[in-house]
């Protein structure tokens, strides 16, 4: 190859590296750079503006004494718990009904993905006026003559969580149907009649072949929906704004009341690097399983 | 008795009709190719068969016993599929024996018949492990190990070897044979290579948009294909026909253009008089050259357009009396294009279909 | 001879097992669409009928005060002018943004399939990965890069941070999406003599038309839900609806409106749910191709 034609083919591709430049900036800057920041100023003593005083972990020692923080952390993970729980199992049970070559099946599945496409906050106001005490479900229920009947898990400290991940859950399980969907019409359907002419039931066929036949579309559904749960925020504003009290604070809640309502930075800093670090341990090794093997293959 | 009779079988997705009118008897112990081309309802036949599809109308008698409205695992098959579809979480073991446990066999018998089959197809030290593991001649055995252990009286066998590169399917088809001459069952054999056809069956059946066009051994579909699109479809290369007219009111001869071939010696399998317009359809491996084709019964001159050398031989094409034609000459003998060939042919070889019902003659 | 089997099986018309399989979908219907059935009904009653009746009831009298005030003149605070703002604030925002992140990541997908560089791999991985990671991680920093770009408080902090958290989703749909089309074409194209941005006007865009549908709707529906964003960096004038809505509900000033609350939940609802309803089918193709990694 000529020098000319070489230069002309680096200057052809130096088109394609400029259009890249937005990429490569948010790769670089915004997700590595912005991350490390954060971690770096999260032993800083920053209040409201950034400065580099270094603490080494006070910061951290704070927060983990914080009762504040605790409880955040434990609502997320009792939501994060029945979340994951319920999203992915009632959304594989009604995916395989959906599959059982049913009548007006798109209805049904626009009704069950609807929620899907709400904000957050939409449904946050919608489920806070259901769970509303004197006018909500429970005052229905009273009105039908149980007199002591009593649904009130919002305004109930130690329940306000679970009105928050019922909610919660509602909303994410079409998004799980229509990914299960995906992955039983991807099963080969001679799987399907091997196991017929074997004579294994319907429903042990399931269990047995076709679930651990799922296990990737299970795995994704599950690491898409947990990085969803970290990030959990706008639904609690709308629903409790972390009320009654604190009792339903969340991290990301946390964080941003630290951020840029109590201007404490290096708080802030600190309890974000923790979400941070919660995320890597999800996402590293489903990472690393996803991509790592298909690069050595 | 018969190891399976189909009676008055119908089929239709909705509606398009698949399956029509089908009758279809298969002896014990025979091995049926049923072959056609892509869409024509190979599948859905023997998905039938195997109770996977529930029939439109009709009767499907699996020795004797009327199984139209059973469940396929209570018929008495086994199933091979194209895709394998082995069970891919489960060991070889696993897949053999997931069957067996859910029908309540004892362990005693599990083993026994898992240990039969996987010694006859040779796959004892494969037992362990996954089918991700295996190659894909292996996994077809395995396959073919899962229907085994059912001991089932009759194998269906949906394309098992159209998934194998061609080494593979000659062996496999070798086993094969080989596994229906020691169980002695009935099979059924769906396939569009008709190698394989030839090779394996007892007898074909040549399916067509959802008839069977034609059902006999294969030596007979060969050489007396019961209609054209029959005599098309076998043969490679195919058959070459030629359009003209059958004239029957003296010695019968087929008049082609200027050429007059003398029919002394075909087999007639009607009884037509007059002219008749009709196709003459020979094979190109039935046309002879040089010294031999003076001697045959009919010969012609013809000029070389093109020639494809194949190795051991040499496909030409050539024409007759302005109609398109094919044969093959010895791969060492020289030709060029625009050569002048003296070719010939026994016409008692040949095939004579009527222009309009294209049925034989 | 007669009652031997043939044909079909006989069957009745709904086996016991249909019936259950039926009920069970049913029933979970009715429990999702409830919620939008009280968000309708609640939305078109009178605030003395919500007080006396329940919340399934459906309205005696139907009423659309409740949607005109929550349209004209619902209170956020301190300020009563109702959602139009946020209504408008909302559009201002999506609309550039859909355009600006569509745009940006159709190129990044055009150019990691087609103009691969030394580290492109890397940089999308690091994008995927980036997906995943907690806004409150880059937020601070994110306030500080856009106040130093002077835009901190405005739309265009808006656009800018969309764009930027739209484009791991977005690259990697139309990465997946480019990489499916036959390389014959680009190659082809290429020997004409056509340049980078030549082959993706004249070659890409026109064969895109599906997953540029799909994009959109990812991206109007994604974008007209956001609250965080445009909560931290639209500044009080330009809050979307959803900043608009949280703040008329939760506000704890005055008494509180049901039906003014639902009727606004409704509108806030709209657009994306009309997107929805019309088109499905693509919604879902959206959501299928982003859970496809790799
Ligand atoms: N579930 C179905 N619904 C509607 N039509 C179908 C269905 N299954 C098959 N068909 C149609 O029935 C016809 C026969 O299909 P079948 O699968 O039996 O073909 P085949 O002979 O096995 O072909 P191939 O060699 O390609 O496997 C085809 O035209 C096909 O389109
Ligand atoms: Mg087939």
């Amino acid at each position: 190859m000529s020098a000319g034609r070489a230069q002309a083919f680096w200057l052809r591709n130096l088109t394609a590296k400029i259009a890249a430049i937005p990429m490569i900036l948010t790769s670089l800057v915004i997700f590595i750079g912005c991350s490390i920041w954060t971690v770096v100023y999260s032993f800083t003593s920053s209040r409201s503006l950034p400065v580099t005083d270094f603490v080494g972990f006070r910061q951290y020692e704070r927060l983990f004494g914080a009762h504040r923080w605790s409880l955040a952390v434990e609502n997320i993970a009792i939501y994060g718990v029945l979340t994951l729980v319920f999203a992915l199992t009632v959304g594989f049970i009604l995916a395989a009904l959906l599959d059982q070559k049913i009548r007006f099946e798109s209805i049904f599945r626009t009704i069950f993905l609807y929620p899907y496409a709400m904000s957050f906050i939409v449904t946050g106001v919608v489920w806070q006026w259901m769970f509303n005490p004197g006018l909500g479900i429970q005052h229905f229920v009273r009105q039908l003559g149980f007199e002591n009947f009593t649904f009130d898990l919002i305004s109930n400290r130690n329940t306000v969580i679970y009105a928050i991940a019922i909610a919660g859950i509602w909303q994410i399980t079409g998004f799980a149907m229509v990914l299960m969907l995906a992955g039983l019409r991807a099963v080969d359907d001679q799987i399907w009649k091997a196991s017929r002419v074997d004579g294994i039931p319907a429903w042990k066929t399931y269990v047995m072949i076709i679930i651990p036949m799922m296990r990737g579309v299970f795995v994704t559904s599950l690491v898409i929906i947990a990085a969803g749960i970290v990030k959990l925020y706008d639904l609690v504003v709308a629903m409790t704004n972390g009320g009654p009290g604190f009792a339903s604070d969340v991290p990301a809640m946390y964080v941003y009341n630290w951020l840029f309502e109590r201007a404490n930075l290096g708080h802030a800093m600190a309890a974000s690097t923790m979400m941070l670090l919660t995320v890597l341990i999800i996402m590293v090794p489903w990472f690393y399983m996803e991509y790592g093997r298909k690069n050595k293959n | 008795m018969n190891s399976i009779e189909i009676r008055d079988l119908v089929l239709r997705f909705g509606k398009t009709t698949v399956l029509q009118d089908l009758d279809l008897d298969i002896e014990q112990g025979e091995f049926l190719v049923l072959l056609g081309s892509s869409g024509c309802g190979k599948s859905t036949l023997l998905n039938c068969i195997a109770g996977l599809l529930e029939v439109s109308e009709g009767q499907i008698f699996i020795n004797g016993r009327n199984v139209t409205w059973e469940e396929p695992k209570d018929r008495g098959i086994g199933m091979v599929f194209q895709s394998y579809a082995l069970y891919p979480q489960m060991t070889v073991k696993g897949n053999l024996s997931f069957g067996l446990k859910n029908a309540g066999a004892s362990k005693e018998e599990i083993e026994k018949r898992i240990k039969n089959a996987s010694q006859m197809l040779q796959i004892e030290n494969l037992l362990q492990r996954k089918p991700a593991e295996l190659s894909g001649g292996q996994r077809q055995r395995v396959a073919i190990g899962r229907a085994l252990v059912r001991d089932a009286d009759v194998f269906l066998f949906d394309e098992p070897l159209s998934n194998l590169d061609a080494k593979l399917r000659t062996e496999l088809r070798v086993e094969l044979k080989q596994l229906h001459k020691r169980l002695q069952n009935t099979m059924i054999y769906v396939t569009h290579d008709q190698i394989e056809a030839m090779t394996l069956a007892d007898r074909i059946a040549i399916m067509k948009n959802g008839f069977i066009q034609q059902l006999d051994s294969p030596a007979t579909i060969y050489n007396r294909p019961k209609n054209k699109f029959v005599a098309g479809f076998i043969g490679s290369p195919a058959m070459n026909f030629l359009e003209g007219t059958l004239d029957c009111t003296g010695e019968p001869h087929f008049v082609v253009g200027e050429a007059k071939i003398p029919l002394a010696g075909y087999e007639f399998s009607q009884n037509l008089e007059g002219k008749t317009q009709s196709s003459f359809g020979i094979r190109p491996e039935h046309i002879v050259y040089g010294e031999e084709a003076q001697k045959a019964p009919f010969n012609a001159k013809v000029t070389v357009d093109v020639f494809e050398p194949m190795g051991s031989d040499t496909q030409v094409w050539a024409h007759v009396e302005g109609q398109n034609f094919r044969f093959r000459i010895d791969g060492r003998d020289k030709i060029a294009n625009g050569d002048e060939m003296l070719i010939g042919f026994d016409p008692a070889c040949a095939s004579i279909f009527h222009g309009e019902t294209e049925e034989r003659i | 001879m007669k009652n031997e089997p043939k044909g079909p099986r006989p069957r009745k018309a709904f086996s016991p097992g249909r019936i259950m399989l039926y009920s069970i979908l049913v029933v979970a219907a009715i429990y999702y669409a409830l919620p939008l059935y009280i968000m309708i009904v609640t939305s078109l009653k009178g605030m003395p009928e919500i007080r006396m009746g329940n919340i399934f009831a459906p309205p005696v009298e139907v009423t659309f005060a409740p949607w005109v005030k929550a349209w004209d003149s619902a209170c956020t605070g301190l300020y009563c002018e109702g959602l139009k703002v946020g209504f408008w604030n909302s559009v201002k925002i999506t609309v550039p943004s859909v355009i600006v992140s569509i745009a940006v990541a159709s190129v990044n997908g055009y150019a990691l399939v087609n103009w691969k560089f030394k580290g492109s791999e890397f940089f999308f991985a690091v994008l995927i990965f980036g997906s995943f990671i907690p806004y409150q991680v880059m937020l601070y920093p994110l306030v500080i890069i856009t106040r130093e770009l002077g835009i901190f408080g405005s739309l265009w902090a808006v656009i800018f941070v969309h764009t930027i958290f739209g484009m791991p989703l977005l690259t990697l749909i139309f990465r997946n999406y480019f990489a499916a089309l036959p390389e014959e074409l680009f190659k082809a194209a290429r020997v004409d003599g056509a340049g980078f941005w030549g082959i993706y006007w004249k070659v890409l865009v026109p064969m895109a038309t599906p997953i540029f549908v799909v994009a959109v709707i990812l991206q109007v529906t994604g974008i007209w839900n956001d609250f965080l964003f445009g909560i931290v960096f639209a500044g009080q004038p330009n809050f979307p609806m959803t900043v608009q809505l949280n703040n008329i509900v939760n506000t704890t000033q005055g008494i509180k409106e049901y039906n003014v609350n639902m009727a606004a939940t409704m509108l806030t609802a709209m657009v994306p749910l009309v997107i929805y309803f019309v088109s499905g089918r693509f919604f879902v193709r959206g959501i299928a191709a982003g859970a496809v990694k790799g």
